[in-house]
């Protein structure tokens, strides 16, 4: 009953200052608006560059280290608890790449209910080469299936069919930018030399753009069978695991379980590529500085046309109050009307949020290093319009506190009074 | 029950700004149900001053202040506003209706914010006060495109709609020509007369004060009379 009184009120309040309320409204609209389009805009862009690297990187890979072995023969006569042993020069030992047992291993982790995929892969440096020249790069042997599914490898292949290098013995495809050191085109044949000497023609069947220029100048993919013969290895040979999981941030116990379990090395995509993350965090910390910081100054707007309507205003509270309405039923007044001004506004600055990022996403956004990338890449993630909804309200319940909370002390004596 | 309204014990008042100056000094005296009562005196004798300690809205006072048999010493701010709306009618020099409202809800206002009955009811309070005032074909007419005397009349409709303890009245009629002080005299002799309604008129027109049935005549800070 109250409530409804005191929202009659305020409603006639706001609209006898229809204009400055639009005004105020119109702050909210436009911070929110922005909020929203800079926030959906900045997670477009940080997905798309997670995706870069997130779409082609495992989320724990299992492979064998070269590394020293860890346990030395002289830690069996002198253990080190009771000694200190110094060894001068140890090396890496010539221990085997191939990842042993490597079919029991797959078969395990199909079972684990928190793996999405896996995908085996062979990796071995080879020198491709070009008349006089030899040049390095990296023979990936992949399992065209599910390298597709898990890692969008299709996406990346620009020219050629990706299925090919199953289908057709001894194909090849090879980095964008390899291929043009090589001057090789579709259906070409490249010398493949292995480090062990042996020569391999293999037929190019095409072309893999991944957005890393680098990447493609020294990367290409062959069937794992094809690798296998490369190496002159049996057919269960494969040296890393590709494991995709369905939360990524488990990956790091993830990786530390399969370890122990294995004997095996095992990296998650955390360690291994610890920077991206700080960039990825520090871009979206800069997106909601800028959008809390707009709706900040829309508070100071709702603030100071609240104010100012109190001090317009004033007879009306005086009078409220001595016709029986106490300071608090005032406040709530002002309460209501700082809160409605964020609530419509916030409510037309989400639509409009949401209207500036469906624009932004149709705006063509062509480049050669995202081949699969038309037009700008936008999010559409509900978590910032929640944000924003709440954000809104808590600003303006702010920007009115102050001023209602004054409304609320006004001494109807010196008003009426003082007339 | 007694029969009085309304018991001021001992009242006295400082004004601290700029330098303390006692403005009212030992008041006492008491309304009784049915009184029609007018506080007369010079311009700043502390009339005004007296009548808005007597409405509890302020506060910065000395002494006891009985209303309807109940002390409004050491009360809540909100326990305060909540006597005013039930036991409290006022009437300003300046009207003072809320210009956002029609004549209508500016009498429902107070009676909304009792909540003791429902809007509709409250509607039919107000129209009926309105009736008696003789102003009901003004009901639904924005209050700021009314003349002064009509104001007048539809705040002393407002300061009824609660069935009020007492009705009090800061110079109700200051602001008004001779023929519309004259009809708002008439209606608070109405209201004294007819409905036993209880009047308190702050007012330096002698002869306003020299037709209600008790004068109180102020000094000073003090009664005289």
């Amino acid at each position: 009953m109250n409530i409804k009184l005191i929202i009659k009120i305020a409603k006639s309040l706001l609209l006898a200052r229809f204009k400055q309320t639009l005004v105020a409204a119109v702050g909210v609209t436009f911070s929110i608006s922005m909020f929203i389009a800079l926030l959906s805009f900045m997670a477009g862009l940080n997905d798309l560059l997670d995706g870069l690297l997130l779409n082609r990187t495992p989320h724990v890979r299992l492979y064998n280290e070269i590394q020293p072995n860890s346990n030395q023969p002289i830690y069996s006569q002198f253990d080190t608890n009771n000694t200190h042993n110094f060894i001068h020069s140890i090396k890496s030992t010539v221990s085997r790449q191939e990842i042993y047992n490597s079919e029991a291993i797959m078969r395990t982790l199909k079972k684990d209910q928190r793996i999405m995929g896996i995908a085996p892969k062979i990796i071995t440096p080879v020198f491709f080469n070009d008349g006089a020249i030899d040049i390095t790069g990296v023979v990936n042997g992949i399992e065209i299936q599910s390298e597709g599914k898990l890692f969008h490898f299709n996406e990346y292949v620009t020219a050629g069919e990706p299925a090919d290098i199953e289908r057709l013995s001894n194909s090849i495809i090879l980095g964008k930018g390899l291929a043009d050191q090589l001057l090789a085109n579709l259906g070409d044949v490249v010398q493949v030399a292995t480090i062990n000497g042996e020569r391999f023609p293999l037929r190019v069947v095409g072309f893999f753009q991944s957005g890393m220029q680098e990447l493609d100048k020294t990367q290409s993919y062959a069937s794992i069978a094809t690798v296998q013969k490369l190496k002159e290895k049996p057919n269960n040979y494969i040296t890393d695991i590709q494991i995709k999981l369905k939360d990524l941030a488990k990956a790091p116990q993830i990786a530390k379980d399969y370890a122990r379990l294995f004997e095996i090395d095992a990296v998650d995509i955390q360690t291994a590529n610890a920077s991206f993350e700080t960039g990825s965090f520090v871009r979206t910390l800069i997106s909601y500085a800028v959008g809390v910081v707009l709706l900040i100054v829309a508070g100071f707007g709702i603030y100071n046309i609240l104010n100012m309507m109190i001090y317009e205003k004033m007879n009306t509270i005086a009078i409220l109050k001595a016709t029986g309405f106490a300071g608090k039923d005032v406040q709530k007044i002002f309460l209501v009307i700082a809160m409605s001004i964020g609530f419509f506004g916030g409510l037309a600055g989400l639509i409009l949020g949401f209207g500036l990022s469906a624009i932004i996403d149709q705006i063509p956004f062509e480049t050669p290093s995202l081949p699969s990338v038309n037009t700008y890449p936008v999010s559409y993630n509900p978590t910032y319009y929640v944000i924003g909804a709440v954000f809104s309200l808590i600003t303006t319940f702010l920007a009115g506190w102050f001023p209602s909370r004054k409304a609320s002390k006004v001494d109807p004596v010196v008003i009426i009074r003082g007339k | 029950m007694s029969n009085i309204t309304l018991e001021a014990k001992n009242i006295t008042k400082y004004f601290h700004d700029p330098t303390t100056v006692k403005v009212l000094s030992d008041i006492n005296f008491s309304v009784n149900k049915g009184d029609f009562v007018s506080i007369t005196g010079k311009s700043g004798c502390g009339k005004s001053t007296l009548l808005y300690i007597l409405s509890t809205m302020d506060t910065d006072y000395e002494g006891e202040l009985w209303i309807d048999g109940e002390s409004t010493v050491k009360r809540k701010e909100a326990e305060l506003a909540k006597v005013r709306n039930e036991k409290i009618g006022f009437v300003f020099q300046f009207h003072y209706l809320l210009d956002e409202f029609s004549v209508l809800e500016n009498v429902m206002m107070p009676g909304l914010k009792l909540g003791k009955y429902s809007p509709e009811e409250v509607e039919n309070h107000a129209m009926e006060k309105l009736k008696m005032l003789g102003i009901e074909n003004l009901a639904l007419k924005p209050s700021n495109q009314i003349s002064g005397g009509e104001k007048q009349r539809v705040a002393i409709a407002r300061a009824l709609i609660n069935n009020p303890q007492i009705i009090m009245g800061d110079e109700p009629t200051g602001n008004l020509d001779q023929k519309n002080s004259q009809i708002v005299f008439e209606v608070f002799k109405q209201l004294a007369e007819e409905f036993k309604q209880t009047l308190l008129i702050v007012t330096h027109d002698q002869s306003f004060a020299n037709r209600t049935h008790r004068i109180i005549n102020m000094e000073d800070g003090k009664i005289i009379v």
